[in-house]
């Protein structure tokens, strides 16, 4: 595929990974807040690839792992009434509420449906009109501008049976919680690329300057990867702390300005949950007040004020996992009590956790 | 969730929503454009969950492939 | 109509024998009942698709000589795939190869098959004539035909419109041995073809993930690559055919089965383009997805290269590569990367495919 084995090419990562080991003289953890790159620097092994001094650490850029128990549950109590058509990302299908999952409630009669698309959820609601289409809306601020489209779609076609459940989450003010922590171990950041496309790189500027650490924008091939570090490391050396740009082949530094007009138009900033860490200012999107007809909470009679957290107990230790103080395989439970097929927490459930990632691509059994 | 592939635009429907076949390796699925008005027929664009976030730039391409080659022939 | 008794003595009661002509487009429940209605149903539909002659009914098993001192194969397959027609197969010629291959697998030329339908009522004949058509055909290709069968039908809302279970016998190759008791670290691990295709194929007109340039299914049968390799002399330690689960599942089965350690290299199995782009929109594996016309097949080191040249002989081997290599205890597969890293290729794990085998 052009543009994706160009950028997983064994010489060109073996290249990187010895300037890496020339550029390096001493212990740097580099932090990355993506699944995806997570999932890619499990899946080619690339820590092996680097020199013993630079650690790699992974944060909570897992958008399916930092959902709340209680979205979960109302996405389950949704789905459990007749008239409603849950829709839904696969990956969200084995996430645990307080009890079950919404697989389970699929097999216990929920119309639970899996979607690759918020706009197949509005085809799905143009197309049974006597049926309350819920879309549980989840991702980073990479997949907003999708589901900020389908709300304003809905509202232009008069749709009354096309409604959202927002969960979503905003990267900088979860990277700026852990750069807070004075027991942080991180020295410089990988920024989600993906994310980068729609928003730009300066939001990043202020988190750079006042916490004096690089942040480097980064793509996701192995290749991609490694030339973020590459360039983090190159920083760290020089004691430079800027927002670069390695990822320029979609990345503007300007963003989409389309995109990000679109969310601004449709969703507001809120305070967010996030599972495993805890609520964090201005970290989340809900729906503006112009578009509330189309917030499903709102529309079901959902409960809106904050509840008791509601966390799965039995030793898990994700929450540390997900602020990189301790990578999965420090956990005890890991690969033991814990697997993907019998799951303590989040990052074990979600492909893209950084739990579900270190034990399915770990170096022996 | 992050998961976003480049293709290339086979066709595109203006209209309301500007949307149009996206093509990864030659397998082909109905894209929604809208995001990136400025991309057309064989142009390359990220996908993600049905969206074109961003369109692939071949200059900037072109030139992180020369700067790794570069790299390549540093001490090997 | 029974015999009228006096109305003043008894109610009259009217048993009627004689059914009123069926609508002629689906499945009922009369049609599993073991009368008339079934014993239309086979005579104008099931048995005619099979090729078997009219009266060929008459018996509840078929016999069938066996050549002296063979060594017979036993394999039973059910398909229950959804939906029942995808690009390149569906569920009839599915449930022939499945069987067919199986077989293979142990080293055995298929010699009879069995055909069990289970049928919902409300299910449309003519999905029925195309589908056992289609068994028709595979068993042709295969050069096997199917000799018994059943059929039985299931009220409405209990059956998702057909199941197929097949059984297949066959006689096993003079003089093949052919199990996971028979591999040995040094073997070579080599697959017949790419692979993925028929787990895409399906997964791809599901609803709400189709794709426009469809990638077919492989459903094959591979009777013809296990003849190119006895024909070559090669000795045959193991093969299976990697279906639901796909590639990473048989090699951790046979892993297991023989306690060995299996190493394979990534860069090195074949995967067609459009269903490497397939998997990575869809973020799947292709080595977990079922192929339904491939083979692994373990032979010694020494053999791999005449293996390999015997299956590339054949257009359905065209893409044949070796892949890997057996080492010694204890039992596990590892996966090599393009960049030289390793890891351990587990199962698929908790993955809820739907339906695709």
């Amino acid at each position: 595929m052009k543009y994706v084995d160009e950028y997983r090419g064994n010489d060109a990562a073996h290249a990187l990974a010895r300037a890496i080991a020339r550029a390096t003289t001493r212990s740097w953890c580099i932090m990355e807040v993506c699944g995806g790159q997570t999932h890619a620097i499990a899946r080619f092994g690339l820590e092996e690839l680097l020199p013993p001094e630079v650690t790699l650490l992974h944060g909570p850029g897992c958008p399916v792992c930092v959902t709340p128990a209680e979205t979960l549950d109302d996405a389950i109590a949704l789905a459990a009434r007749p008239e409603v058509v849950l829709c839904t990302y696969g990956d969200m299908l084995r996430v645990p509420g307080s009890i079950g999952d919404l697989r389970t409630a699929k097999a216990t009669g929920g119309d639970v449906r899996v979607v690759y698309s918020a706009m197949d959820a509005l085809a799905l609601a143009r197309g049974l009109p006597d049926r309350q289409v819920v879309f549980l809306a989840v991702g980073f601020e990479t997949t907003a501008p999708g589901h900020a489209l389908a709300v304003y779609q809905a509202r232009r076609e008069g749709l009354s049976n096309f409604s959202l459940l927002v969960a979503h989450v905003l990267v900088p003010p979860a990277i700026a919680a852990i750069l807070q922590d004075e027991e942080r171990r991180v020295d410089g950041f990988l920024a989600a690329g993906h994310v980068c496309t729609i928003m730009g790189t300066a939001e990043y500027e202020p988190i750079a300057r006042r916490y004096r650490v690089p942040i480097v924008v980064t793509g996701f091939e192995p290749v991609d990867i490694l030339q973020g570090v590459y360039r983090c490391v190159r920083q760290l050396e020089g004691g430079r702390a800027e927002v670069e740009n390695a990822y320029a082949r979609v990345v503007r530094d300007g963003g989409n300005v389309r995109a990000r007009a679109m969310v601004q138009e449709v969703f507001a900033v809120t305070e967010r949950r996030w599972r495993g860490i805890g609520a964090i200012a201005a970290s989340g999107l809900g729906l503006a007040p112009a578009y509330r007809e189309f917030d499903a909470s709102v529309r079901f009679g959902l409960p809106q004020a904050p509840r008791a957290s509601v966390e799965i107990d039995g030793g898990c230790l994700s929450g540390l996992v997900l602020v990189g103080k301790i990578k999965p395989t420090a956990c005890p439970a890991f690969g033991t009590r814990c697997t993907p097929d019998r799951p303590l927490g989040a990052t074990m459930v979600s492909t893209e956790g950084a739990c579900a990632a270190y034990y399915r691509y770990r170096r022996s059994s | 969730m992050c998961l976003a592939v480049p293709g290339e635009i086979v066709d595109v429907v203006e209209g309301d929503l500007r949307t149009g076949r996206v093509s990864f390796g030659g397998v082909t699925k109905q894209v929604c454009l809208a995001y990136v008005p400025e991309a057309g027929p064989g142009d390359y664009v990220l996908v993600h969950a049905g969206f074109a976030i961003a369109q692939v730039s071949e200059a900037h391409a072109r030139e992180t492939i020369e700067e790794l080659s570069r790299l390549e022939g540093e001490g090997a | 109509m029974r015999g009228v008794l006096p109305i003043s003595a008894v109610v009259v009661s009217l048993e009627v024998h004689c059914p009123a002509p069926l609508p002629s487009d689906v499945v009922q429940l009369a049609h599993g009942g073991g009368g008339r209605a079934m014993w239309r149903l086979l005579q104008e539909i099931v048995l005619p698709a099979v090729g078997a002659g009219s009266g060929a009914h008459a018996h509840d098993a078929a016999t069938f000589a066996v050549p002296p001192g063979a060594r017979l194969a036993f394999t039973t397959d059910a398909s229950v795939v959804r939906p029942l027609f995808f690009p390149g197969g569906d569920i009839g010629r599915l449930a022939v190869f499945g069987a067919v291959n199986d077989l293979a697998a142990a080293g055995a030329r298929p010699l009879a098959l069995s055909l069990s339908l289970i049928l919902e009522e409300g299910l449309a004949l003519e999905t029925l004539r195309r589908v056992l058509a289609s068994v028709e055909a595979a068993a042709r290709t295969s050069g096997v035909r199917v000799v018994t069968g059943d059929t039985k039908v299931v009220d409405r809302g209990k059956g998702d419109g057909l199941y197929v279970s097949m059984a297949g016998i066959g006689v096993v190759a003079p003089g093949a041995d052919v199990g996971p008791w028979r591999i040995r670290p040094g073997d070579a691990l080599i697959v017949t073809g790419d692979v993925g295709r028929h787990g895409i194929a399906v997964l791809s007109v599901r609803e709400g993930i189709a794709f426009e340039s469809p990638v077919e299914s492989d459903c094959a049968p591979v009777t013809g690559l296990l003849d190119a390799l006895l024909g070559a002399g090669i000795e045959i330690h193991c093969l299976r055919d990697p279906t639901r689960g796909g590639l990473s599942a048989v090699m951790n089965e046979l892993a297991i089965a023989s306690e060995v350690s299996i190493v394979v290299d990534e860069a090195a199995i074949p995967v067609d383009a459009p269903v490497a782009a397939a998997c990575e929109l869809l973020g799947l594996d292709p080595l977990a997805m079922a192929c339904e016309g491939r083979l692994l097949v373990v032979v010694p080191d020494a053999d791999a290269d005449r293996a390999l040249a015997a299956l590339r002989s054949l257009p359905e081997g065209a893409r044949a590569a070796r892949i890997g290599r057996v080492e010694g205890a204890p039992a596990r597969v590892t996966a090599v990367t393009a960049l030289g890293t390793r890891h351990v290729l587990d199962f698929a794990s908790g993955e809820q495919l739907p339906r695709i085998c």
